[in-house]
């Protein structure tokens, strides 16, 4: 069997059962349901307390028809999230590595925005076509540039997550690969990718937290304009 | 008690194969097995008044070798490539 370095993102299966499914459904078990209590365990504590930071941050801009998307951007925000940071364990799968699960995320969402936007206000929607103070002259090149821009939203949305996790994961393999080849020949020099490695794994950590956030955020983005 | 309602900790050795066998096999069995042993795990390691970092390291690292399990067919490869 031919060994690539892309090897690491193909689907998990077993005696031909794919488990993708599972991949994604294992962070479920992270999250505890809160029970009734005043005072819960630590972990329903923190987890509580950082799910109310995040939804008053992501609510903060929006008015109050926006805050019905509350339960769906908070709940793909810890998705993302609890995700990425899991793919980074050893051996394990990370789903949003496929594209084709984060086009299946951000396409659905991205047009209920443009549709929520064309139905309610359809003036004020094509009104963001054409910023203010253009010049007459490029008042036809730019509604055409803009128009693109809207379009290719949703590619942007899922290609971003996809490349900057796969890019992540592959570099950590290509410079773990190489750490291992130089030790036998050149230990110093193997101290040196070690170290390349520790700082690019504290990367690797903050792009899977920092890739979530900006998901979600340019999603509430999207939103804020056409609602 | 009677074999059929003892937890599978206080089984012994020699009483295992009666036990599995008078266990409930059928997909409502298995549920309430598998929701049994998580609700013991998170009782005991997590639903703590002090826990620490301990109950969910145990899960990520289970999760690890299961990932590990899950992909042996492709990394028992590895020991014989002559280029990584």
């Amino acid at each position: 069997m031919n060994l690539s370095f892309f090897d690491q993102f193909t689907s998990p299966c077993l005696l031909g059962i794919p488990l993708v499914l599972l991949s994604m459904l294992f962070p479920a078990l992270l999250l505890p349901t809160p029970n009734n209590r005043w005072i819960t365990n630590r972990l329903s504590t923190l987890q509580s307390w950082f799910f109310h930071m995040i939804t008053k941050q992501l609510m903060l801009p929006l008015n109050k028809k926006g805050h019905k998307w509350a339960l769906i951007l908070t709940s793909l925000m810890i998705f993302l999230l609890t995700i990425n940071l899991s793919g980074l364990l050893p051996y394990t799968f990370t789903p949003t590595t496929q594209l084709s699960m984060n086009m299946a995320l951000a396409f659905p969402l991205w047009l209920a925005t443009l549709l929520i936007g064309l139905r309610n206000q359809p003036s004020i929607s094509l009104g963001h076509l054409l910023p203010e103070g253009t010049p007459t002259l490029l008042i036809p090149a730019l509604i055409m540039i803009e128009t693109t821009s809207l379009l290719i939203r949703p590619l942007a949305l899922g290609v971003r997550l996809t490349a900057n996790l796969t890019a992540g994961h592959l570099l950590i393999q290509l410079i773990s690969t190489a750490t291992s080849a130089l030790l036998p020949i050149m230990p110093a020099v193997s101290i040196l990718t070690v170290s390349i490695l520790f700082l690019l794994t504290i990367l690797e950590v903050a792009v899977a937290m920092i890739q979530a956030y900006v998901f979600v955020l340019l999603l509430s983005l999207y939103l804020q304009e056409n609602i | 008690g009677p074999l059929s309602e003892r937890h599978l900790m206080d089984v012994r050795l020699g009483e295992l194969p009666a036990w599995l066998a008078a266990c409930d096999f059928s997909p409502q069995g298995l549920l309430g097995g598998v929701q049994k042993a998580w609700n013991s795990y998170y009782d005991k390691y997590i639903n703590v008044k002090r826990g620490g970092p301990a109950g969910i390291s145990m899960l990520l690292a289970g999760y690890c070798l299961l990932s590990y399990g899950w992909n042996y067919q492709h990394i028992k490869c590895h020991r014989w490539r002559k280029y990584h």
